[in-house]
């Protein structure tokens, strides 16, 4: 089984189903909705047999598949995948279909055709597939910039408010940086002997001038797809703009392209560089936590709100990557999983809120819970969940970023704590004036405010909590696929982890 | 007195440009003795049967390397390939020209010589069938444009450059409408044309001045005496420099590179919208076809010297056509300002003196020339009572109207701005590796930089196109005739092909890159 083309398959896919949902005539939408939904699921169902297929302990990359593509330029379509793509693989193809079923009716609202935003869909799954299962550095850019034009004509033409200022400037920063990258990458191409292949471009010897260059191109892409501070700015336009489903591939998914990018690309390439960087970047990652955290809390706006509760994720995530440590790279790794469920579920039951009110203001709820009890409940779930409480699955992963950097750098994890605390802040603040609290006697005239989740609703939450909980409790199956990467990455950087003194061991015996 | 001699002439090597012409002499004669309602149809037939035998010639004769005609003209890799792409090219924009089903009576005016904006004139612009002297015009530029590319010395290049850029300022003076911006286009590319003309004629005899400085050789303008000075001539380099300089503005302004481009937006502006396509394309190819041949033939020994200075033009005109760029509101203005930005990028490749380089810069000529004409094709679509729509306002709301059309515009644009798995993107690779690899980190960050700041406009008519509310003003885009959906779809499916799977071309033009001295 091991011999079968997962990623290839994986890629192309979606993009079959979209052909298909996009040729089907625009006056059956509900045709379109069952079709896409269902090849999601198909592809669901092949990542969960990859997972199964993809040994733990085996070969850090594993079903490597190599076709010629321009062999001019020694371009290849390389895929491979290491534990750390394996997991965000398998959290697309978790989300895809979860955001299709939660933005049933999204599309109608506009006038826009119904096909053709489900068909946009299919096409952002094979490009954040093709993003991730990609071992050649050329694909990895080719569908890194292919993946703005579905997410700019989701955001442009579906989303609310603003969407068109928000898409250009969505598409605009990150062309910026995928441009960069372009540089970075021809240059990569230049002193790598004219080859893009990782595993071949991961052995070169480059100069310290040159590799610092390079690493600065990469990083800019990366830190603004992230985002992290002072890139952050389109996120909150762009989120708050995008329909819910988009807004919570978005942030779920899209942006972690920009972290996954930097272990990926930035530290094994250029390890040198990114020890050289690495203050830098922790103090963008710590900036981002705390000012992210603080411009949540005076969010009016729900999904702006929630776009800034990710940047300062995101913070904690870019913390985690230049810790340079096992587990804070393995907590960062699992925050990217984590975080993908927690603010894609908060995403989405944000959306189903708004839908049902009409407005994405949180001065025009107030006491939603009264009329819509469970909704509010499992806005109050997600909210914990984005928080980091403990028995949800983002504590552990906050919880291994902040020990991880606390073996190499106390003050940077003292500051990044001060997080949860505003963390903490800007949720239960959140919640207290959506759902708590006296009635609004306004919510009680919209029709919407009148029906708690649908059935529909019902099946597109229940996984993502049931996901939570479980990696709360259990992250094992996790972790394992991916210490190994991630420690092969630590190794590629030349960092060993510090070995616990034994003098402060039995000290805390004591 | 040594006697004269015959050179010898390889009439085979030659028939591409033999057709050419032969079928532009013809053209005029079918001017005169086919009757007027016939004529459309009969010069259309004819410049196309000549271009497809001429570039069967080429196909026939690619393996050809030789000098021929007493070394006036080379027949190498690089002609070929160059003078293939022309053809191709001037065979799409041709049927951009023949289309007469879009407007009644051809986008070109019927009587060039009546007042503009006199009742005549108004008449006129309302179906009386357009003149098919734009033919033989079109015929005779082509040939030209063949010659440009295979001079091997500096005084048939001139000759060259007078035969493809006469018929071009009659061209750019019968558009349809709008009669006195294309008189002013044809008039204002017709004077700096002539100065820069000018400039290159002074160049040349400098040139030749410089030659006569080496004992014991002959003086002389072709490509070898030049390049053998260039390496070991004991003169003052004074004359080589000031005759490059010239030579390098007669050659720059025909390809649009500032500061020698002010007269692009105009007559790109005023131009009939397929003679515009003509020129953004063809013109291209052939103005770098000879800057690659002068800068890497002739003076490839003085690369020291002009580099930097080529450089900085292409550097400056990356950044006036991206900047500018941004400011448009007229749909051909801005692509007008975006060919001047990709003459930036264009001269990247040429700055870097490897095969890949050659190669990459041909590759560039191709893909930008297919994406360029599908996008002025679209231009003649987008239309109302008065001719085209080319206000960007208008173009609000068009993909709610026409979706089919916005799209593919869209994805032109796109191409344009490089997005991978379209040809913009390959070609931009194709320029900047070889030039990151010759060490110009310089000009590749200044291309990045430009790439972005040229993104927003492009951006921009998405947005109005999509995202934008269709408003009274917006017009409807006519069903295209056979012909430009033609060559609608050849530039499209070019355009993706290109960016899809580049490597069979790219192979074609590695295998060309080289030249014969």
């Amino acid at each position: 089984m091991s011999n079968f083309p997962f990623l290839s398959v994986l890629t192309v896919a979606p993009l079959v189903g979209a052909l298909i949902v996009a040729l089907l005539p625009r006056r059956r939408p509900e045709l379109a909705k069952q079709v896409a939904f269902g090849w999601s699921l198909l592809v669901l169902a092949l990542s969960v047999i990859m997972w199964i297929t993809f040994q733990a302990n085996g070969d850090r990359f594993q079903f490597r598949e190599s076709y010629p593509w321009i062999p001019n330029w020694g371009v290849n379509f390389t895929f491979a995948t290491d534990g750390i793509a394996l997991v965000m693989l398998m959290l697309i193809a978790v989300l895809v279909p979860l955001v299709i079923l939660a933005s049933w009716h999204d599309a109608e609202s506009s006038k826009r055709s119904v096909p053709v935003y489900f068909a946009l869909l299919l096409i952002l799954e094979c490009t954040m597939i093709g993003v991730f299962a990609a071992a050649d550095v050329f694909l990895f850019y080719v569908f890194f910039e292919v993946m703005l034009v579905p997410m700019y004509f989701l955001i442009g033409s579906y989303g609310g408010h603003q969407r068109q200022y928000a898409a250009v400037k969505f598409f605009l920063y990150s062309l910026v940086g995928g441009l960069f990258m372009l540089a970075a990458v021809i240059g990569l191409w230049v002193v790598g002997g004219k080859t893009f292949d990782w595993q071949a471009l991961s052995q070169v010897d480059i100069s310290t001038g040159t590799e610092r260059w390079l690493f600065l191109g990469f990083f800019l892409a990366f830190a603004i797809k992230a985002p992290f501070f002072p890139f952050h700015t389109w996120l909150p336009d762009a989120g708050g703009a995008a329909p819910a489903g988009a807004a919570a591939l978005l942030v779920g998914v899209l942006d972690k392209v920009g972290t996954f990018g930097i272990l990926r690309y930035c530290l094994p390439l250029f390890p040198e560089a990114s020890k050289w960087f690495a203050p830098w970047a922790l103090a963008l990652g710590l900036i981002g936590i705390i000012y992210a955290a603080l411009l949540a809390v005076g969010q009016n706006d729900l999904k702006r709100l929630v776009s800034y509760t990710s940047i300062a994720h995101f913070g904690f995530i870019g913390v985690g990557i230049f810790a340079f440590t096992t587990q804070a790279g393995t907590g960062a790794v699992l925050y990217m999983l984590n975080h993908g469920l927690a603010t894609g579920l908060l995403f989405l039951v944000v959306g189903m809120l708004i839908a049902r009110r009409g407005s994405a203001l949180i001065s025009d709820f107030g006491g939603a819970g009264k009329l819509v009890p469970l909704l509010a409940g499992v806005l109050f779930f997600a909210g914990l969940a984005s928080l980091a409480l403990p028995g949800t699955a983002p504590f552990i992963s906050e919880f291994l970023v902040l020990i991880g950097t606390f073996t190499t750098n106390k003050p940077v994890a003292v500051i990044a704590t001060v997080g949860i605390i505003l963390a903490a802040a800007y949720v239960l603040w959140m919640i207290q004036r959506t759902t708590q609290g006296t009635l609004n006697p306004a919510l009680t005239e919209s029709d919407g405010m009148r029906r708690d989740l649908s059935l529909r609703e019902k099946v597109v939450v229940a996984p993502l909590i049931a996901l939570i909980v479980l990696l709360g409790f259990y992250p094992k199956p996790v972790t394992d696929v991916i210490n190994p990467a991630v420690r092969a990455t630590m190794q590629d950087v030349g960092r060993t982890d510090p070995a616990p003194t034994v003098g402060s061991v039995q000290e805390a015996a004591k | 007195m040594t006697e004269l001699k015959l050179p010898s002439i390889d009439y085979a090597a030659l028939a591409p440009i033999l057709i050419m012409l032969g079928a532009a002499l013809v053209g005029v004669l079918v001017e005169a003795f086919v009757p007027r309602r016939r004529r459309n149809a009969v010069q259309l037939a004819l410049a196309l049967v000549a271009v497809l035998a001429a570039l069967t010639m080429v196909i026939l004769h690619a393996d050809d390397r030789l000098l021929t005609a007493g070394q006036a003209i080379a027949v190498d890799g690089p002609t070929l390939f160059l003078q293939g792409s022309i053809l191709i090219l001037a065979a799409m924009a041709l049927l951009l020209i023949g289309e007469r089903s879009v407007e009644r009576g051809g986008a070109f005016v019927a009587h060039a010589a009546v007042t503009a904006e006199s009742l005549d004139d108004r008449r006129q612009a309302e179906g009386v069938s357009g003149t098919t002297e734009v033919y033989p015009l079109t015929t005779f530029a082509i040939g030209g444009m063949l010659i440009f590319v295979a001079a091997n010395d500096l005084l048939t290049m001139f000759i060259a450059l007078e035969v493809f850029s006469l018929p071009l300022y009659l061209l750019c003076a019968l558009a349809r409408r709008r009669r006195l911006l294309s008189q002013e286009a044809a008039m204002k590319y017709f004077m700096l044309g002539a100065y820069a003309s000018a400039f290159f004629l002074f160049g040349v005899a400098l040139i030749y001045g410089f030659t006569s400085g080496i004992p014991g050789r002959v003086a002389g303008v072709d490509f070898a005496t030049v390049h053998a000075a260039v390496t070991d001539s004991p003169a003052s380099p004074v004359l080589l420099f000031a005759g490059m300089a010239l030579l390098a503005i007669g050659l720059l302004f025909k390809a649009a590179a500032a500061p020698f481009h002010v007269w692009t937006p105009d007559v790109y502006q005023g131009a009939p919208t397929p003679v515009t396509g003509f020129m953004a394309a063809c013109t291209k190819v052939a103005a770098f076809g000879a800057l690659l041949r002068v800068f890497h033939v002739a003076f490839s020994g003085a690369a020291w010297d002009f580099t930097p200075v080529l450089g900085a033009v292409a550097v400056l005109t990356m950044l006036v056509g991206a900047v500018l760029a941004v400011t448009q509101t007229d749909i051909k203005r801005l692509l007008a300002y975006s060919s001047i930005a990709n003459a930036g990028y264009l001269l990247v490749g040429v700055l870097a003196p490897s095969k890949d380089g050659l190669s990459g810069t041909m590759f560039y000529l191709v893909a930008y020339g297919f994406s360029v004409l599908a996008a002025f094709a679209v231009v003649t679509l987008v239309r109302d009572a008065d001719g085209e729509a080319t206000h960007l306002s208008r173009w609000a709301g068009l993909g709610r109207r026409s979706p089919f059309f916005a799209a593919i515009f869209t994805f032109i644009l796109l191409a344009f701005a490089g997005i991978p798995l379209t040809s913009g993107f390959t070609s931009k690779f194709a320029v900047f590796a070889p030039a990151l690899d010759a060490d110009q980190a310089w000009l590749v960050i200044a291309g990045v930089l430009t790439s972005m700041v040229l993104a927003f406009p492009y951006l921009r008519v998405v947005v109005m196109m999509w995202l934008s509310e269709p408003g009274d003003a917006t017009p409807t885009v006519t069903v295209p005739g056979a012909l430009t959906s033609a060559a609608l779809v050849i530039g499209v499916l070019a355009t993706l092909v290109l960016g899809v799977a580049p490597a069979p071309l790219l192979d074609l033009a590695n295998g060309a890159a080289e030249f014969v001295r």
